[in-house]
């Protein structure tokens, strides 16, 4: 085990899936030289060369595109985006081109490309730099769609998405490259837990708290404060978004009954709308109030001044966690 | 850039059709050209006879396409009449380990790098995106976002120089396309890397009912070398010019020069595809004049001029062709739709807990119909 920063376990992670195997490169905007604007990519230019490590021109769907023609060679390209907002341009061929390949070929064809996409906001960024696109990606089906919460699952998850066979979105939470963690540099793959579970972050009885990315730790943060309230709540940190790991997360809503979501991307139709209507399809026998969801807002990513009033914080999700216990909350107080 | 051909600017410069090198006049006579005529030094009787067959073939399968739709055995069928040369032409000037990644409309193409009877209709029919395995002709398979292809062609040739081979990619696509942002990406792409690629674009003049006017105001082929790419503008009903100009971008690119384009010019004689009513936008003058430019009466006048038209050879080629359209009439007709579940074959590689889910649904769906079930099925439609 080592003290890592989220992003440092990223590197190491991009490292060691290029040291074990050849066909894997990683191309992207300022990847070279510069490591990355983020530096995940630091210092893999003068280890791997230029042939590995492929500073692209500025396009992002030539980016993706190029990709497709190197999957299509037998190549297992790792795609930076620069940042959140900038996959748009990419999108087409995200979800035309490398997520139904496979598909259209009858599996003749693979696309074993790994879209690394920093994510979501609450860093003070520009516009255009704090988006939480996720809910598009969950929806394509042919991908796989991850998000990180934590520097140990970032490094490995980071290897098993590059070693899947299928195309996986993989979000890093850009508001914690910078958080320190305990990292096993030596996991083996085999024996890690898949990318597709669930973990419970803390274990609880009273409400089932699901989330991922960086809100997990504002997720662990109100558990902690509504304990001194006397109530118990578990949080389950998704991991991965497509598949959903329904499993651990019907077990927790059987013990608890009580169901919160919450995540940074505006709530309409967003994946918590998916996961609450897919607990109450499965769950709701055990169901003893109306999941709610505590989300961003559904407006454009607001200003860097403002976005603390966006994004979920800890009042919010205590609020939603009573109203789901039938507590007083803000509902009930505007009625009165 | 040795070949780049001059691109005057002119009236009309997008539609100039005859600002193009070639090597048979309409009329089906050769005349030289000191460009091309090195890379066409070997081709005599037999293979102009060769490609003759081949245009032959690719029309016969169209018509049956056509039919076949009209027939009701086909959802749709994009037709490439008059645009046989441009496609033979060029393919012909590939090596098999070459790969090709086509748009939909490149049936002769398709035909060329070995398609199947099966291969030309069961996707129209809507039984399969892909019936063939790319890997088994070395042709993706065949693109329906206008332009996408041309990225993953330089994709694939990317990855040619990193394995250090001598093949070639290359991406045929529209003049429509060239308007797409992934085709002047890849063009980008390309040349930053000199990548081993061609980009062929077939400029039938139209897209949909587009005229290439509104897509270009200069010759599209003049667009690349401001990409750093050397490029030909060439008359795309010669078959002969097609395949001279594409041995050019091909050796260009295969030793290491980097990326080359072709413009074919030629004409979509059909519509755009059965949907499509091009009486709406088309003036039936232009039509006409295009028709005296049939990329295979050409060819067949250039034979007939050389005494290699006998009777013999003008029976095995409509033998074949009848042959081949039978084959193709009957992969349509005795086509097997996959089962119910089908459906849900391939997304993922690897195991997918939410769909595997969703697929042990629907087959206790499908079970609850008991023999009824089974029967659907096998059965096919
Ligand atoms: C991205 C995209 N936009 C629109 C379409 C609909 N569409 C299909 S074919 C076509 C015209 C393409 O023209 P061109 O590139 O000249 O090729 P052609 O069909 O003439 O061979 C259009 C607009 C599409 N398939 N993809």
């Amino acid at each position: 085990m080592t003290q890592l920063t989220m992003g440092k376990a990223l590197n190491e992670g991009l490292r060691r899936a290029m040291a074990d195997d050849p066909k894997v490169l990683i191309m992207g905007e300022d990847i070279g030289k510069l490591g990355g604007v983020f530096r995940i990519t630091d210092g893999l230019l003068d280890q791997f060369g230029a042939k590995r490590v492929i500073d692209t021109p500025l396009a992002e769907a030539g980016i993706m595109g190029t990709a497709v023609g190197l999957a299509y060679r037998g190549y297992r390209p790792v795609v930076e985006i620069q940042f959140d907002g900038f996959v748009y341009p990419a999108f087409d061929q995200i979800v035309c081109q490398v997520a139904k390949l496979h598909y259209r070929t009858r599996g003749n064809v693979k696309m074993p490309i790994t879209i690394r996409i920093p994510w979501a906001g609450g860093v003070g960024a520009a516009e255009h730099h704090s988006e939480s696109p996720e809910a598009y990606f969950v929806h394509t089906s042919g991908l796989r769609v991850v998000a990180v919460s934590n520097p140990h699952d970032a490094h490995v998850m980071l290897r098993q998405a590059i070693a899947s066979d299928d195309p996986v979105v993989f979000f890093e939470p850009k508001r914690l490259y910078h958080a320190k963690g305990e990292v096993d540099l030596d996991t083996n793959l085999a024996d890690a837990p898949p990318m597709g579970l669930a973990r419970v972050a803390r274990e609880g009885k009273d409400v089932t708290l699901l989330t991922y990315g960086a809100q997990v730790t504002t997720a662990l943060d109100a558990a902690t404060a509504a304990e001194d309230d006397g109530v118990s709540i578990e949080v389950i940190d998704l991991r991965s978004l497509s598949p959903v790991d329904y499993r651990t997360v019907e077990a927790s809503v059987r013990k608890t009954g009580r169901v919160v979501v919450t995540h940074e991307a505006a709530r309409e139709a967003g994946v918590g709308a998916e996961l609450i209507a897919s607990v109450t399809e499965r769950c709701f026998n055990y169901l003893e109030s109306a999941p709610v969801r505590v989300t961003g807002h559904d407006i454009p990513y607001p200003p860097a001044k403002l976005e603390r009033h966006h994004l979920p914080d800890l009042d919010r999700i205590l609020d939603a966690v009573d109203r789901v216990l039938d507590r007083p909350n803000s509902l009930t107080e505007v009625a009165r | 850039m040795t070949m780049a051909h001059t691109l005057t600017p002119t009236a009309e410069p997008a539609t100039d059709i005859d600002d193009v090198a070639r090597l048979l006049t309409p009329d089906g006579r050769r005349i030289p050209d000191a460009d091309l005529d090195p890379w066409v030094a070997d081709v005599g009787t037999d293979q102009l006879r060769a490609l003759y067959r081949d245009m032959v073939l690719v029309r016969r399968i169209d018509t049956e396409g056509v039919a076949l739709q009209r027939q009701g055995q086909l959802g749709l069928w994009a037709p490439c009449q008059g645009q046989e040369a441009a496609q033979v032409g060029t393919a012909r000037a590939f090596r098999s380990d070459d790969f090709v990644f086509p748009s939909y409309r490149e049936i002769g193409v398709n035909f060329v790098r070995g398609a199947k009877p099966e291969d030309f209709v069961l996707a129209w029919r809507g039984e399969e995106h892909s019936t063939y395995n790319p890997y088994d002709i070395n042709t993706a398979t065949p693109q329906i976002i206008i332009g996408a292809q041309a990225l993953h062609a330089v994709g694939y040739a990317m990855g040619i120089t990193y394995d250090g081979t001598d093949e070639v990619a290359a991406a045929y696509f529209g003049d429509g396309a060239t308007s797409q942002g992934d085709v002047n990406e890849a063009m980008i792409f390309a040349s930053s890397f000199q990548a081993p690629v061609v980009f062929i674009c077939t400029n039938n003049q139209w897209a949909i009912s587009e005229p290439v006017t509104v897509q270009a105001k200069f010759p599209i082929a003049g667009r690349a070398p401001g990409f750093g790419i050397p490029s030909m503008r060439v008359d795309g009903n010669d078959v002969l010019a097609c395949l001279a100009a594409m041995r050019w971008a091909v050796d260009h690119a295969r030793r290491g020069q980097g990326p080359a384009f072709i413009e074919a010019v030629t004409y979509r004689m059909g519509p755009h595809t059965t949907s499509d009513d091009p009486t709406r936008y088309r003036d039936p003058e232009e039509l006409e004049r295009w028709r005296r430019r049939d990329p295979i009466a050409r060819v067949e006048a250039l034979l007939r001029s050389q005494g290699a038209m006998d009777d013999e050879f003008v029976t095995s080629v409509a033998a074949d062709a009848d042959r081949l359209a039978a084959e193709v009439r009957s992969a349509c007709l005795t086509a097997v739709s996959r089962t119910p579940l089908g459906v849900m074959d391939h997304v993922y590689e690897e195991p997918h807990s939410g769909l595997d889910e969703e697929r042990e649904n629907f087959r206790a769906y499908l079970e609850g119909f008991g023999d009824a079930a089974a029967d659907a099925e096998g059965a096919g439609r």
